[in-house]
């Protein structure tokens, strides 16, 4: 006997809720692009886990498509960074507000 | 045996998680952050995803990670300090309790413990897409039920890549139409 559907699912929910909490508190957004990865990962822990248990595949090739788009996101997300840095000379989010005003 | 490797390697990633949240250094956070993927990988080969254990160390922990860390050091090389408004922590900490809370409420109608499913190591023929332990079994999945979202998958990396070079292309300074000049 090992630790059930229940355990994994609780460490995915934990990872999810600091992932999401870090994303509300942090305001440099290279971090808060980091804690976005963070809440990919506890959802393909989630995957896999209840793709184990229910002896199936389809959770296990679902994260192989996150993992995927996370590369392809993290490429575009820094290069957004990078282009923004170069024109604003900041990366904290709160001085990032041109759009409000 | 595998309880207690579980209780470590999750110990070891909510607290790499709560550190890469903490920390004040974005450099600190990022290798806590690859601290968590590892362990997020090690918890993978608890659940005999080898393949998906491996592409999480080599793509996240790796090429991911490698990217987050040049561009920190590129760009945020002091780390300057924003304080936290009292507003924004409060949400952020009723957010976390109301998550985590959710998080275990959904999760306890799940076994505590259980015995894992036995699997074999490559797929058999009555069950093509059952969970195995081999890489092959990715193949077959990818191959038949999972085309389209596998053509899908690579056409969307070329248009990132040929967005990435769009996007860090230098823009003249005269065609500049920003608004805060």
């Amino acid at each position: 006997m090992q630790p059930g559907l229940q355990a994994y699912l609780i460490v995915a929910g934990f990872l999810f809720a600091i992932g999401f909490a870090g994303v509300l508190l942090r305001k440099n957004t290279l971090i808060i692009f980091m804690c976005l990865e963070l809440m990919l990962t506890a959802s393909t822990l989630a995957l896999v886990a209840i793709s184990r248990f229910y002896n199936s595949m389809d959770g296990a090739l679902f994260v192989f498509f996150i993992i995927t788009v996370a590369a392809a996101e993290v490429a575009v997300g820094l290069a957004i960074i990078v282009a923004l840095y170069r024109r604003r000379h900041s990366v904290q989010v709160d001085e990032l507000n041109y759009l409000k005003h | 045996m595998p309880a207690f490797f579980f209780y470590f390697f999750s110990a070891l990633t909510i607290l790499a998680a709560l550190l890469v949240v903490l920390n004040r250094d974005a450099v600190n956070s990022a290798m806590c952050m690859i601290v968590a993927l590892a362990g997020v990988a090690a918890l993978f080969v608890l659940l005999q995803a080898y393949f998906l254990a491996v592409l999480q160390i080599v793509v996240y922990a790796g090429a991911v990670m490698v990217l987050f860390l040049f561009i920190i050091m590129l760009l945020d090389p002091k780390g300057r300090r924003v304080p936290v408004s009292e507003m924004n922590l409060v949400f952020g900490l009723i957010a976390l309790l109301a998550l985590a809370l959710g998080a275990f409420w959904l999760a306890r109608q799940y076994p505590a413990v259980a015995e894992l499913p036995a699997i074999p190591q490559l797929p058999t023929d009555d069950a093509p897409l059952g969970y195995a332990t081999a890489a092959k079994t990715f193949g077959y999945g990818l191959f038949t039920r999972y085309l389209l979202p596998f053509e899908v998958a690579g056409l969307l990396l070329l248009i990132a890549m040929v967005g990435v070079i769009v996007l860090s292309k230098r823009t003249p300074p005269d065609s500049n139409d920003d608004p805060a000049k």
